[in-house]
């Protein structure tokens, strides 16, 4: 057993971390505190299942419900985090997961012989300290980042993400007063639009670069399936103040000295400038896949492959929430519910009756679920990425933000792995996770290989020994 | 506990401020017009991008330790930052 006080003595919110070097055991460990990750522990722990959860945030809660105080957070987000609390599950916050490996496979690398060890481990990097996490299932809930998309301007100061501007102001940032641009593409433009506006933000225009065509047929599929969303829709617009939803337009360039003062916008026939202070900017999101890959977890065209049970294709492997598509809050608390019964059912000593949840109750979670990735599946050709937004980066547009490296000095007859070899791209401290996914929309680059740590760790988080399942380049 | 007018005093770039006590570094440094968190390869002057912890654009040193990110650290009393702005 694990040499931590009983969780019930740890509040959230106040869990201090381990001390350096431990080894923590778990039935069941889970990666993520989004609402994927408390929804699955909170199942496990509540059936007796001894569960660690790791997120690398200051706070549980993952992106839509990032918070300072939870006094901010709409009602269920607060229900949720209650359980979570009232759980026993073992939060471990700050803690950002650097390496994965199976126990069988470590020890086949090793050549040992005799019956192969069961089980997972877990490296997290708390506070610079190395804590690494044995146990018996993995419940993976890694959630998603923001997709970027290079233009000439995007590196000035005060250019930042969509989710990217929200996640600073709910860690406390301020935007009031500033004349603020939203571009790119989603339904989070709105409802960053709507935040800003409400903090006191002076939103000029929020340019989406899907077509009017597109996003009317997407709105005719949502009426059929889930008529609410519409009038949450139209209430986001409403609180965009003065706000112009410039359908079917983009920035093509932003311009300042030591930062953004202007951004060029376009519908594609016609140009003009709109002055600002702050420009957001995102074009959707990407799945977190990289510990689901080192681990050997089956991914296709960029989502991680889980079976109804949200069971990967490594057995004793789950994955819930938006690494297996995005599909929003509903699906992702659904998914980590049916994950964590699920791995309750499967895990755990012998003598305590697992179960996957009763059978109505399953039924619930597996309705929501289809219907959810049918909206998203709807959101996802409504906003369709335009084949103009491939030509804007020029030959000095940084495409690699971390080594420099621009456009010119890529040829996009290469492939990534080679263009990583003569120019460095991709090879920086974010490896790949801002140019990797911006390349392969541009050029249609594959197969940026997950290397170990898949975060910049302390030398000596990873000194450790290590197994080395997914070690690579 | 109510947490709204607490403060802690840190000190950025040799200089003291007193912040809110529940706010993470990036959200600090940009309320206090901080230009550049870091200097990219090539010098530029650099700010936050994702919010999330994925990019590293907003790296600054953070009691003595270089390379932290700022947006995954919540201010502590007595927090020494550095930036390249
Ligand atoms: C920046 C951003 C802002 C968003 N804002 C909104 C919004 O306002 N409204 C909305 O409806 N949707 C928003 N979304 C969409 C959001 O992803 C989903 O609505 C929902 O939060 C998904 O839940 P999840 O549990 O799958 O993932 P998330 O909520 O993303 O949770 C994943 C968690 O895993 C942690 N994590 C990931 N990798 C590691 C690792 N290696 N080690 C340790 N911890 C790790 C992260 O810190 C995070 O807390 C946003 C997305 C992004 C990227
Ligand atoms: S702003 Fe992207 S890692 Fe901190």
């Amino acid at each position: 057993m694990a040499a931590t006080p009983p969780a019930a003595a740890i509040p959230h919110e106040a869990a201090a971390p381990p001390t350096a070097g431990w080894v923590l055991h778990a039935e069941i460990a889970v990666v993520g505190a989004g609402p994927a990750g408390i929804a699955a522990a909170s199942r496990a722990a509540e059936a007796g299942r001894d569960v660690v959860v790791l997120d690398a945030a200051p706070r549980p809660g993952g992106q839509i419900w990032r918070h300072r105080r939870r006094e901010e957070l709409p009602a269920r987000a607060r229900a949720w985090l209650e359980r979570f609390d009232r759980s026993g599950a073992r939060l471990i916050a700050g803690a950002q997961v650097v390496d994965a490996w199976t126990a069988a496979d470590a020890w086949a690398a090793a050549g040992s012989r005799g019956a192969a060890p069961e089980g997972f481990r877990l490296v997290a990097e708390v506070d610079g300290e190395r804590l690494e996490v044995a146990a018996d299932r993995v419940i993976l809930a890694t959630g998603a980042r923001e997709l970027f998309l290079p233009f000439p301007g995007w590196t000035l100061p005060n250019v930042f993400g969509v989710g990217g501007a929200q996640a600073l102001v709910k860690a406390g940032a301020s935007f009031a007063g500033k004349r603020v641009v939203v571009a790119g593409s989603g339904p989070l433009l709105l409802a960053v639009g709507a935040t800003l506006a409400s903090q006191g933000a002076r939103v000029a225009v929020v340019a989406e670069q899907a077509s009017r065509a597109a996003l009317a047929r997407f709105g005719a599929a949502l009426l059929l399936r889930s008529p609410g969303r519409i009038a949450q829709a139209a209430r986001l617009r409403s609180a965009l103040g003065g706000a112009r939803y410039a359908v079917g337009c983009w920035v093509t360039r932003a311009d300042g000295d030591d930062a953004v003062r202007e951004v060029t916008l376009t519908d594609g026939r016609r140009s003009w400038t709109e002055p600002c202070d702050v420009l957001c900017t995102g074009y959707g999101l990407v799945p977190n896949t990289e510990l689901a890959e080192m681990l050997g977890c089956g991914v296709d065209g960029g989502r991680v492959r889980v079976d109804e049970w949200q069971r990967t294709s490594v057995a004793g492997v789950y994955c819930a929430g938006e690494p297996t598509g995005i599909a929003g809050v509903d699906a992702a608390l659904a998914e980590g519910e049916i994950a964590g019964a699920h791995a309750v059912a499967t895990s755990g000593a012998a003598g305590t009756p697992g179960t996957a949840g009763a059978a109505d109750d399953r039924r619930r979670l597996f309705r929501i679920r289809r219907r959810e990735h049918g909206v998203a599946r709807a959101l996802e050709r409504a906003f369709t990425l335009r084949a103009e937004l491939r030509d804007l980066p020029r030959g000095d547009t940084i495409l690699c933000r971390c080594e420099d490296v621009t456009r010119g000095m890529v040829d996009p007859a290469w492939s990534f792995r080679q263009a990583k070899l003569y120019t460095r791209i991709g090879m920086g401290p974010c490896q790949a996770r801002v140019c990797g996914p911006a390349c392969e929309f541009l050029f249609g680059w594959r197969g940026q290989t997950t290397r170990v740590p898949t975060a910049p760790a302390e030398v000596r988080t990873l000194a450790g020994e290590s197994g080395g399942a997914g070690a690579e380049g | 506990m109510d947490t709204t007018h607490t403060e802690v005093e840190i000190e950025v770039d040799g200089r003291a401020f007193r912040v809110p006590a529940d706010a993470t570094v990036a959200a600090v440094l940009l309320d206090l017009g901080v230009g550049a968190f870091r200097r990219s390869v090539t010098g530029e002057p650099r700010l936050p991008l994702c919010g999330m912890g994925t990019c590293q654009e907003c790296r600054v040193t953070i009691d003595g330790v270089a390379h932290r990110r700022a947006c995954m650290t919540p201010v502590r009393a007595g927090m020494k930052v550095s930036t390249d702005g």
